[in-house]
């Protein structure tokens, strides 16, 4: 018997989350949910280089809305723009040891929330472009 | 790891009393009850003497008492067979919006066949709105259904209040008493019931039993067909064991109601008290007097419940949310937003429900730890905002 109806990851994820805060002055904020669903996701990055050097999250969820939250942080922490944006639900579900089917969503919204943040920095950084030149 | 169990009102541990109680009808009395010789006798006679004990519970003649296979069986069999029964003296049946599901789903399916139904609202507290009730009464109505206690947030309905208004209009009354027998004083002539439903796992008997109680001058369609038991009204061969569990955890329930009740009300305010005094932003959903006993719903905001709860298992406590992640649908507890509670609100919502193994040590224990809890998950939400 697992310690919690979740898997050993989602658990350890879940008791010690990774990176949980805000960015002061982020370059990229996603915002998705709701709570009459009961999840809410915040993320931020920091992109230096087309590279997200720090990611955090906030969330309004149940265990496996914040073990995905978390993981995917994790997940890509270190990688550019376009390996961040190959992250997908099913990649942060795996990375947690699997979920019950009707946690799956949970997965989803992590995966949108991080897609969230990189368009809001990808806008950001097209209109700082022409005053940059 | 000590664990805590404070979720008694999903379910109750067996007294010791009444395993002992079922043990023989196991082991070596292990008769059908419609059997003819000397095991079948043995059975049928443990029936009946369980059967006079279950009804003294709620004031009702044994002959007026039916054995189920739980709560939802009761539940479902009152609704169908009043509905079926009296379908050609009208079509209109009236309850309440906070119903447990074993009512509303046989309410929907009618729906479904071609009955009316009023799921008359209730107020903040949760008290179902009589004025509106007795608006909703037309000459169709043949049946009214109102819990006598919520089993989510504990608040007691003005059920004699109800039994008068259907005596009055002649309206067949069946009120689902699962979750307040054992903890209030039921009386079937007092609160004016023709129908009333029960289980005993919810009063330290075991799963797997219960009880309809019809009064002798309603007739309603039997649900489960096939022999003859129950005077024709419910086949199959008695859970004997179970049903004599049942009797005596009724009897210890009828003679320990008053005790119990005083022991549960100072455990549930002082959980109460120092969940208030640690954690700020908590809000009580239900009644704040006329509630049972053991129960105490609080939602904190800003956060969800599921979370919560898990966090509370790691430490050994266990504990209910109306949060959707736990109900199995997509929607938060359908009681606490007929209260008008927020779906956001709703989602924070933590159920503690006491019983007789429980302690001070338990609640001061529960005290000692939610404080951390919330805060921990309080500093993950982007919902709050820390007020230095």
């Amino acid at each position: 018997m697992t310690n919690g109806p979740y898997s050993k990851k989602v658990m350890e994820h879940f008791m010690h989350p990774r990176n949980v805060g805000e960015i002061e002055n982020a370059d990229g904020i996603g915002n998705v949910g709701n709570p009459v669903c009961g999840d809410i996701m915040r993320f931020y990055i920091k992109v230096d280089n087309d590279i997200i050097v720090d990611a955090k999250f906030k969330t309004f969820g149940c265990g496996a809305a914040i073990s995905t939250s978390s993981m995917v942080t994790e997940l890509v922490k270190g990688k550019t723009i376009d390996e961040a944006l190959k992250v997908s639900n099913r990649a942060v579900a795996e990375a947690l040891g699997g979920l019950p089917p009707i946690k799956m969503h949970c997965s989803v919204l992590a995966e949108e929330a991080l897609k969230s943040a990189i368009d809001d920095y990808l806008k950001k950084k097209s209109l700082i472009k022409p005053s940059a030149e | 790891m000590k664990r805590i169990y404070l979720d008694h009102n999903s379910t109750t541990s067996v007294h010791p009393d009444v395993l002992e109680a079922m043990m023989p009808y196991y082991r070596d009395d292990f008769g059908n009850a419609s059997s003819v010789h000397f095991f079948g006798r043995q059975a049928r006679q443990a029936i009946e003497e369980a059967r006079l004990k279950v009804a003294k519970l709620i004031g009702a003649d044994a002959s007026e008492l039916i054995f189920t296979s739980g709560g939802s069986e009761s539940d479902n069999f009152a609704i169908k067979g009043a509905a079926y029964q009296l379908k050609h003296r009208g079509n209109h049946i009236i309850t309440s919006s906070i119903e447990h599901l074993a009512v509303l789903s046989p309410c929907k399916k009618l729906e479904k066949e071609g009955f009316k139904v009023t799921y008359i609202p209730v107020d903040s507290c949760g008290v179902v709105d009589v004025k509106e009730l007795r608006a909703a009464i037309t000459k169709e109505t043949m049946l009214i259904s109102i819990m006598l206690a919520n089993n989510e947030v504990g608040t007691i309905q003005p059920v004699a209040e109800i039994g008068r208004l259907a005596k009055e209009n002649r309206i067949l009354f069946h009120t689902d008493a699962i979750q307040a027998a054992g903890k209030l004083n039921v009386d079937v002539n007092a609160l004016g019931v023709d129908i009333l439903s029960l289980s005993a796992h919810k009063l330290y008997g075991p799963k797997g039993v219960g009880a309809l109680y019809l009064r002798k001058r309603a007739s309603i369609e039997p649900l489960i067909l096939g022999g003859h038991h129950e005077r024709n009204l419910r086949a199959g061969t008695e859970n004997v064991a179970g049903i004599v569990g049942f009797g005596k955890a009724a009897e210890i329930a009828s003679a320990e109601m008053e005790s119990q009740n005083k022991a549960l009300i100072s455990l549930r305010d002082r959980l109460y008290g120092g969940i208030l005094k640690n954690i700020d932003e908590v809000q009580l959903n239900g009644h704040p007097t006329q509630r049972l006993s053991n129960t105490l719903n609080v939602s904190f905001e800003y956060l969800e419940g599921e979370s919560i709860i898990l966090s509370l298992d790691l430490e050994g406590v266990a504990v209910s949310t109306g949060s959707a992640c736990t109900s199995g649908s997509l929607e938060p507890s359908h009681v606490l937003l007929a209260m008008g509670v927020s779906p956001q609100t709703s989602q924070g919502s933590i159920r503690f429900s006491l019983g007789r193994i429980n302690t001070d040590e338990d609640i001061d224990y529960v005290i000692g730890i939610l404080p951390g809890i919330i805060e921990r998950l309080r500093s993950m939400s982007p919902l709050y905002e820390k007020k230095r």
